[in-house]
């Protein structure tokens, strides 16, 4: 269903990109992500800001004498815990408003031959051809998801142990606060890439990324889109 | 997707076959390529994202289940760390062996040196109020145990001085009818209690320094109560009122369902090594 709506929003907003595309030319610009995916990646981006700032209050000695308010900052923590998957779903389960996303998480989700091989060289192999997304992105996407899931997981059972056998309590907190380590370490290295690609960075706020990017970075995900070759400006 | 199929396809195999006869390792993966590429178009390949997810998942359960033991071997290897650490950043890694600051109260409750009082009061033969300077001309008892957190948490060999609890209930003269000692805090929201018997205990201090130096603000300070043999909840910090009552009452936790009587590994229904 991406298929159907994408190369036609490609095509309403560029000036002259189906006679360009059928000619072989290049296409100037292309959606990259829709409405639905950036308001769902900004929902995210807040909610997992408050996440991370209250857990700082909770969990560093340092912090935690400065703010103190314990039981506050508890209470706001478990709920944009709970609350973190739901702007997740509900994209997910929103017609047209998700069809991107659930386009992208199928492309995040499966992984080519090009793929592997451009991962094993560390992206040294210039002939692997990827596709929208690269294998990093693929990996953090879903460590990521694997990490919502674990630290919700986990956050329940700190919040509710009478629920659980207690060692389970002592065991959740070690995975949660391990799990969060590698959340800091992954959503660092996330914002310090999108900071040094100001052209994907704006795809995600503005929607369109430029022909020469995606056949640069996703030469398969331009053609697919497109229909013209990218190989041009490769080789 | 259905659009693009027949643009994407042609190109499609060739970009999964041809590396894929250069390169043996990758040999097994093209048979699921191809294959998924005619069913489902551009998005081909094995389904690497959801294995992560699940990887995860598993390791995470796994984790839960016997996180408790690695916990502990990892506060062992890296409480030295820690301790010898001037810059504070092992505090960050988890399970390092380091206290975690809870309080009950918005704000972490301050008293100078020069301000403090500790009155002991109730059923006694002399009201006492003692200055910090009165506290450290008492005979000081030092201890080294460790300290558990009822939330599983567990810092080794902590070193201990103040003037042990026995002590100043003699120096007040307990009154017959006795049962119980109840303490306070300054932060104005936590008490705790003990029977007289467990208050009577030589591993029980009224604690002014602590970690090899005088017990700090977020630990206490300047005096709090240090109770080795249950749970750290017991260990009643910022401590400025002593009461001796003839029954216990119940305290701040033990009021949301925490044991009264917290024996470490024989209450609330945990089973930690005791200290």
């Amino acid at each position: 269903m991406a298929g159907t709506t994408r190369p036609s929003e490609a095509a309403a907003a560029s000036d002259a990109p189906a006679p360009a595309a059928a000619r072989g030319g290049a296409i100037a610009s292309l959606v990259r992500f829709d409405r639905g995916e950036r308001v769902l990646h900004w929902a995210n981006a807040a909610w997992f800001a408050v996440l991370l700032a209250t857990a700082l209050c909770l969990y560093v000695p340092a912090v935690s004498e400065v703010v103190a308010r314990r039981a506050l900052i508890k209470t706001v923590h478990v709920y944009a815990g709970l609350t973190l998957a739901l702007p997740l779903l509900a994209t997910a389960l929103a017609g047209r408003w998700g069809a991107g996303f659930r386009a992208d998480v199928r492309r995040l989700n499966r992984w080519s031959a090009d793929d592997r091989r451009w991962l094993r060289t560390r992206g040294r192999d210039r002939t692997a051809r990827l596709g929208k997304f690269n294998p990093g992105q693929k990996l953090n996407a879903a460590f990521t998801a694997g990490a919502i899931l674990v630290m919700l997981g986990t956050g329940s059972i700190m919040r509710w142990p009478e629920w659980w056998p207690l060692s389970w309590r002592t065991g959740a907190t070690f995975v949660h606060d391990w799990t969060f380590i590698a959340l800091v370490v992954a959503i660092t290295g996330h914002v310090v890439l999108a900071l040094s690609d100001r052209d994907a960075l704006s795809s995600m706020r503005r929607g369109r990324i430029s022909g020469a990017w995606a056949r640069r970075h996703a030469p398969r995900w331009y053609e697919e889109e497109t229909g013209a070759p990218a190989a041009t400006d490769r080789r | 997707m259905t659009t693009v199929d027949h643009d994407a396809g042609p190109p499609e195999p060739a970009g999964a076959s041809s590396p894929a006869a250069e390169d043996p390792v990758a040999a097994p993966d093209p048979t699921a390529g191809p294959g998924a590429a005619a069913v489902a178009g551009p998005p081909d390949g094995a389904p690497v994202g959801r294995r992560v997810v699940l990887g995860m998942l598993g390791l995470g359960a796994l984790g839960v289940l016997v996180g408790k033991t690695l916990q502990s071997g990892v506060s062992r290897v890296l409480t030295p760390v820690q301790t010898a650490d001037p810059t504070g950043l092992s505090q960050l890694v988890p399970a390092a062996g380091g206290f975690r600051i809870y309080t009950v109260t918005d704000s972490l409750p301050h008293r100078s040196d020069a301000d403090y009082q500790l009155r002991v009061s109730g059923l006694v033969d002399q009201p006492l109020h003692l200055s910090l300077a009165d506290l450290r001309a008492l005979p000081a008892t030092t201890l080294v145990k460790d300290f558990q957190c009822v939330t599983g948490w567990r810092v080794p060999k902590v070193p201990w001085t103040g003037v042990s609890l026995s002590r100043l209930l003699v120096e007040a003269g307990v009154q017959p009818g006795a049962r119980a000692v109840r303490f306070r805090s300054f932060d104005g929201a936590y008490s705790e209690s003990l029977t007289l018997e467990q208050a009577r205990r030589p591993d029980v201090i009224v604690a002014y320094e602590m970690l090899g130096g005088p017990v700090t603000q977020a630990h206490g300070g300047p005096v709090r109560l240090y109770v080795a043999p249950m749970y750290g909840y017991k260990s009643c910090k910022w401590l400025d009122g002593i009461e001796v009552l003839d029954k216990v009452v119940p305290g701040y936790w033990e009021n949301q369902g925490y044991d009264v009587d917290a024996w470490i590994g024989r209450s609330n229904g945990r089973d930690d090594a005791a200290v």
